[in-house]
């Protein structure tokens, strides 16, 4: 059963979409006489992803809940994901609860490898699916233990284009893009670029030996995204890695300080309630 | 393959409706893409045809309005046409640019017995 809504169904499409409540006008225009009913028209005004935000709200609340950091790592096949997080969970790990979850099409090859590090990693088999969705995520977080005041990677699957369009709760979506792979790329899948807040140049060890202006990366990729964050770095020999996390602990800092905050706001209307009793007697 | 999720989240969709507005075939159906959201439109008509197979929608026609994106452009302080991310705003050339509309995929109306 379906942790997040209660209902009876497993993750399937879009969002595992299943029925919930939703309030609508209609027109109709047929009638009530006797034979073959009239077609009619009806007025919808429905988003499709709707359903994947709905879980994606959800997956949001829980992470502030329980001060989690969470980021949503984009990257085409073959960018060093996962060579990345390998390094960045060994050193986090020891300061840290840190867990990730795996998204691939097939096999748990990426899981073995981080769970070589102690991490608790989570794979999902997203199958003829391009994409991970929030209610995949939500149902990923019943195979993790806690990781209250911790940092979540969620990999999702390798591709460019579909993971851009669904919002998983992540506190960021973070792209990768490696020296292999051209500088140009962000004129190419733009949409990708635009949702992320953050893009690491990957694999800058082999700047000596690839055509990469990373100047004119940085470039195109602020022309889709003016906000955008950049860190140079190398997965191999740990050259950058030191920037990246200090964001990320940064970004936790914050998770905690708004729950933090959201915990005295209700202790202060518990006090509240508190002392309107005692005025009573 | 985004468009086959896509396709199948609109055929739940379509019997979710069935349910909350009582009718069990759906003869047509108007979606709303807009220009910025990443969908091929082509796609999702040759994938609605096969994924509406043996549902409620079975055979129905598919009506695809194509939305195009706007942006509010910082230094121009008004509302211009983006065609797709990246492109700098028509009237002066800034990226300074907040997409304002054209990421939607929603069903509009539907023809329903």
């Amino acid at each position: 059963m379906c942790g997040i809504c209660g209902c009876e169904k497993t993750a399937s499409g879009l969002g595992g979409y299943h029925p919930h409540d939703h309030v609508h006008s209609e027109v109709a225009e047929g009638s009530n006489t006797a034979g073959p009913p009239r077609a009619r028209m009806v007025q919808v005004e429905h988003d499709i992803m709707a359903a994947n935000q709905s879980y994606a709200d959800a997956n949001r609340a829980h992470f502030t809940e329980h001060a989690i950091f969470v980021i949503n790592l984009l990257s085409s096949p073959g960018s060093g994901k996962t060579s990345l997080l390998v390094e960045a969970v060994s050193l986090l790990k020891k300061r840290f609860p840190v867990a990730v979850i795996e998204g691939d099409q097939q096999t748990s090859l990426d899981t073995a490898r981080i769970s070589a590090t102690g991490v608790p990693a989570w794979q999902i088999n997203t199958g003829k699916a391009c994409h991970l969705d929030a209610h995949t995520i939500g149902h990923a977080l019943e195979h993790l233990p806690a990781i209250d005041g911790g940092i979540l990677f969620i990999e999702n699957v390798g591709n460019l284009v579909c993971p851009a369009g669904f919002d998983l709760g992540e506190a960021h979506k973070v792209v990768i893009l490696s020296v292999t792979e051209g500088d140009d790329k962000p004129l190419k899948y733009p949409n990708i670029f635009h949702a992320a807040d953050l893009m690491l140049l990957n694999k800058i060890d082999l700047l000596p030996y690839v055509r990469f202006d990373m100047n004119s990366a940085v470039e195109v990729a602020r022309q889709i995204n003016p906000k955008i964050g950049v860190f140079a770095i190398s997965a191999l020999t740990g050259d950058g890695l030191g920037a990246w996390l200090e964001w990320m602990i940064a970004g936790l800092d914050h998770a905690k300080e708004r729950r933090q905050m959201a915990l005295l706001a209700r202790r202060a209307e518990l006090q509240h309630e508190l002392d309107s009793i005692d005025l009573q007697f | 393959m985004h468009e086959i999720a896509l396709c199948e989240g609109l055929v739940q969709a379509l019997e979710e409706q069935a349910g909350s507005h009582g009718f069990r075939r759906v003869h047509r159906v108007w979606l709303e893409i807009g220009s910025l959201a990443s969908v091929e439109c082509d796609a999702v008509r040759f994938n609605f045809d096969i994924m509406a197979r043996g549902t409620i929608a079975d055979n129905a026609q598919l009506d695809i309005m194509e939305i195009n994106g706007t942006a509010w452009c910082l230094p121009c302080g008004m509302a211009v046409d983006l065609h797709r991310f990246g492109d700098p705003c028509p009237n002066c050339d800034s990226r300074q640019l907040q997409v304002l509309d054209g990421t939607q995929i929603k069903i509009k109306k539907l023809e329903v017995t």
